[in-house]
């Protein structure tokens, strides 16, 4: 945006200067200061390379869903069933390429690659459903996904009886749950990939707008002549898509299918697009933002972690952070009526 | 509370003598902006006197600090002499000072007794007591001489309802100020008619009225004293009865103006753009309706709000579902179809209520101008955005439509109405297009910008677009359109030609004629 108007202006003291930060970017900037030197000081492994590496990699699942609960967030709803996708996906990839290596014992690949559509398009078609529902019947996206997440969560524990699957050739765990080129673990590489593809698809295409347009008026977008119906329900097919390739390569990386995985889903990508600064109440959000937003709830958690935080204390950090942040972007929305840039 | 009897009647005191409200040297600062520069204001007992001024002259901010919404910077305000700090609404409501905002303070799922008492209910034992707020409701409505039931729920109201019902709230403490933000916008020739009646009555029993109004007629009408304010300062308080519009104008903008509306000097139609055969709405806002609209001229459809005169237009544009009829653009057929059909087929519909359903409020000018061209250069190539494209273009249209100030990156939310207004306006100059319809082009915008809007309209007409002008403002009608339709009740009453259009026979046909 306008970043060579912001500071031209003669400002009063610092205080000044940090309100017009604020303003301008947000509570991640801060939160993420604090939370770096409150763990530095916390744990002596925690600002090294490798756990900084090990962040990044724990990171990737959440920042490849909140991508997705993004676009959801940014026409103005939200998605609930990321979580259930996760795991539908991830049980149905596991069966599937369970029982394609089994059968053709010689072609690992190909059982790979279809293991993969197979799941991927088990999570998807829960995000069709919601489009379904949100787009045409006009559900609102609250009970669309809360429904959907336990149709979703039944189907999945149905599958497997609850127990996870096992059967998975070992190449797969091997490439895209612990591979690694050039140091860098093969998952970032996906999700570098896909925030590449997002980004270019938000920022430089006109369907990449409309998303910014049906959240922030939606009959003023429907009298500009975009097919709002249309873009909200890809919304929510392209929301379950990220969250069905976070749900394989989650797989990938425990070498099962599990109906259990991802139920934190939901609150952490929802937390990590609204520390990001993404409205609530749609129309407004930046992509790297985002990405800061999931990576900055990665090192809290990996933060914690190393300062032996309990794990169930950590679920409170984590809710806590989520209303601060929502109570300093009312915060902001004033002081942004008064400075008015 | 709720002590409302002989509001004033015994303070009665002729004109000219000691203010009943004054503010002197009011002073607002927001960082980096001065909305209220050392303004004197005086009201008098039993006067109403009009506040004007052009969007961000600083009217709202002095009427929020007088309706104690607002806290000033520096200055004072006295009531009947004493000086008064105001720290709340409900402060000032116990003074005896109340406002009736453009957005109302009501409750749409209560009843109108319930929102009459809100926050002050009476009680009995602890428990509401119902039997006596349906008492004093029915008293204050029947006092006020207003026909509507105390039990019907807001929401089913019309406008002026519940703007109706805001004024009886204000009836609930001993009333001495009442300040109307622009009350007519969304009234009815006839629901005005009685607003002014009831504003006769209660300056007879001494209260004080501050109006604000972009209206001159409405001046003329009701006005006794003006205060105009320019750029958050006080400019002149003239007497209504002996200003002239055009002075009136030249205090507010600062500069000699004559008519606000240009000289409509417009050659002969040309070939048909829009023909439009027997169409009906689902849901009946508009039957059996035909119209032609023909290239380089301004139609005007004229009528009450909810006569069906926007809806028609909506329809054809593909925002209302359409039962039966048939539309036509420049011969072919594009009944039923979705707007972005139209668009892509030339014709734009540029809606009147610009925050709701014309902006996106908290996005960039640049994105809420580009918003309906996307798919076409200079913005993109069809697949990818050309963002640079789109700032070029975007920044020479703000400056052909003097955007003030010139910040095409900036959020539309935080510009004036008027700016507002063009910001959604300078869609019509984004692709080219042989049928433009603007409803209710001016509302809420200030003179100056009015003029250019107007200009703006002319202008497009005469580089051979046909123009549809859906107004509820008559001097637009009658200037600025050379043909015009009359709706009533969804139904077209009269087409009236140039050489027809005069008040007498537009008004004749708003409401004659029951229809069957």
């Amino acid at each position: 945006m306008a970043g060579k108007t912001a500071i031209a202006r003669p400002s009063s003291g610092a205080g000044d200067i940090v309100k017009r930060l604020f303003v301008k970017l947000g509570i991640l900037p801060f939160l993420l200061v604090v939370a770096l030197v409150v763990f530095t000081l916390m744990s002596d492994n925690f600002l090294t390379p490798r756990n900084l590496m090990n962040v990044l990699r724990q990171s990737v699942y959440l920042m490849i869903v909140s991508m997705g609960q993004m676009l959801a967030l940014l026409t103005g709803g939200f998605d609930l069933s990321v979580g259930t996708i996760l795991a539908l996906s991830s049980v149905v990839g596991a069966m599937a390429m369970a029982a394609f290596a089994a059968a053709f014992p010689d072609m690992i690949g190909l059982a790979i690659a279809l293991g993969c559509f197979a799941g991927i398009a088990a999570g998807v078609s829960i995000g069709v459903m919601n489009g379904i529902g949100v787009a045409f019947f006009n559900v609102s996206p609250f009970m669309m996904s809360l429904g959907m997440a336990s149709v979703g969560f039944g189907i999945a524990l149905y599958l497997t009886g609850g127990v996870p699957v096992y059967g998975m050739p070992m190449e797969f765990g091997n490439i895209f749950g612990f591979g690694a080129f050039l140091g860098i673990p093969a998952p970032v590489y996906v999700a570098a990939l896909l925030i590449a593809a997002l980004y270019a698809f938000l920022y430089r295409t006109p369907q990449g707008r409309y998303f910014y347009a049906v959240g922030g008026n939606l009959k003023a977008a429907s009298l500009s002549g975009i097919n709002t119906a249309g873009t909200l329900f890809f919304t929510y097919v392209l929301c379950a898509f990220f969250a069905a390739v976070a749900g394989m390569l989650l797989t990938a990386r425990l070498d099962t299918g599990e109906a259990n995985i991802g139920s934190a889903m939901p609150l952490e990508s929802i937390a990590a697009c609204v520390i990001a600064g993404v409205s609530l109440r749609g129309g407004v959000g930046r992509l790297e933002n985002v990405i800061l937003g999931a990576l900055f709830i990665g090192l809290v958690q990996n933060g914690m972690n190393l300062a032996r935080i309990e794990s169930y204390l950590q679920t409170v950090v984590l809710g806590a952070l989520l209303i601060l942040a929502v109570i300093a972007d009312q915060i902001r929305l004033r002081y942004v009526a008064s400075l008015k840039d | 509370m709720s002590n409302r009897q002989t509001p004033a009647q015994d303070r009665m005191q002729p004109a000219a003598a000691s203010p009943l409200l004054e503010a002197k040297n009011l002073t607002k600062e927001y960082p980096g902006v001065t909305a209220l520069d050392q303004v004197n204001f005086e009201l008098r007992p039993g006067e109403v006197h009009v506040v004007f001024g052009e969007n961000g002259a600083g009217k709202s901010t002095l009427i929020s600090i007088l309706a104690g919404a607002n806290q000033p910077t520096a200055g004072e305000i006295f009531l009947r002499g004493e000086a008064q700090h105001l720290h709340s609404v409900h402060d000032a409501r116990e003074n005896g000072i109340s406002a009736v905002f453009q957005e109302f303070s009501l409750i749409p799922q209560m009843t109108v007794e319930e929102n009459l008492f809100l926050g002050g209910e009476p009680t009995r034992r602890g428990f509401i007591d119902k039997d006596r707020i349906r008492r004093e409701a029915r008293a204050i409505l029947d006092e006020l001489g207003f026909n509507l039931n105390p039990r019907q729920r807001v929401d089913h109201l019309t406008r002026a309802e519940q703007q109706m019902v805001e004024i009886a709230k204000a009836f609930r403490s001993d009333l001495s100020v009442l300040i109307l933000d622009e009350p007519t916008a969304s009234l009815t020739s006839h629901e005005t008619d009685h607003l002014f009646e009831l504003i006769a009555q209660l300056t007879k029993r001494g209260v004080g009225i501050v109006y604000i109004t972009h209206r001159m007629a409405e001046i003329r009408r009701i006005g006794d004293r003006i205060t105009v304010m320019r750029d958050g300062r006080y400019v002149d308080t003239v007497d209504a009865g002996s200003t002239s519009e055009d002075d009136l104008v030249r205090l507010m903008t600062g500069r000699v103006v004559g008519s606000i509306f240009p000289e409509l000097d417009l050659g002969e139609p040309g070939r048909q753009v829009l023909q439009v055969k027997d169409l009906t709405t689902v849901g009946d806002t508009v039957r059996a309706a035909s119209v032609e609209v023909r290239a380089g001229e301004i139609v005007g459809m004229a009528g009450l709000v909810g006569s069906g005169k926007s809806e028609l237009l909506q329809a054809c544009f593909g925002a209302i579902q359409i039962e039966s009829g048939s539309v036509q653009l420049n011969g072919a057929d594009i009944t039923g179809k979705p707007p972005r059909h139209s668009i892509r087929a030339g014709f734009l519909y540029l809606p009147a209520d610009r925050r709701k359903e014309g902006l996106m409020m908290m996005r960039s000018v640049r994105e809420n101008v580009s918003l309906a061209s996307l798919d076409i250069a200079p913005f993109s190539n069809g697949l990818w955005m050309d963002r640079s494209g789109e700032a070029r273009a975007v920044s020479s249209l703000a400056e052909r439509l003097n955007l003030s100030p010139p910040r095409i990156e900036r959020a539309v939310d935080h510009f004036s109405g008027g700016n507002q207004q063009k910001a959604m306006l300078a869609r019509s100059l984004t692709r080219s297009y042989d049928l433009i319809v603007f409803d209710e082009p001016t509302v809420g915008v200030d003179v100056g910008t009015r003029a250019s809007i107007y200009e703006f309209i002319v202008e497009l007409a005469k580089q051979g677009t046909a123009i549809v002008l859906i107004s509820s403002d008559l001097p637009e009608i009658l200037h600025l359109t050379s043909r015009a339709y009359v709706f009533y009740r969804g139904r077209i009453q009269a087409e009236l030609s140039a050489g027809q259009l005069t008040e007498e026979n537009v008004l004749a046909h708003f409401f004659e004629r029951e229809a069957a």
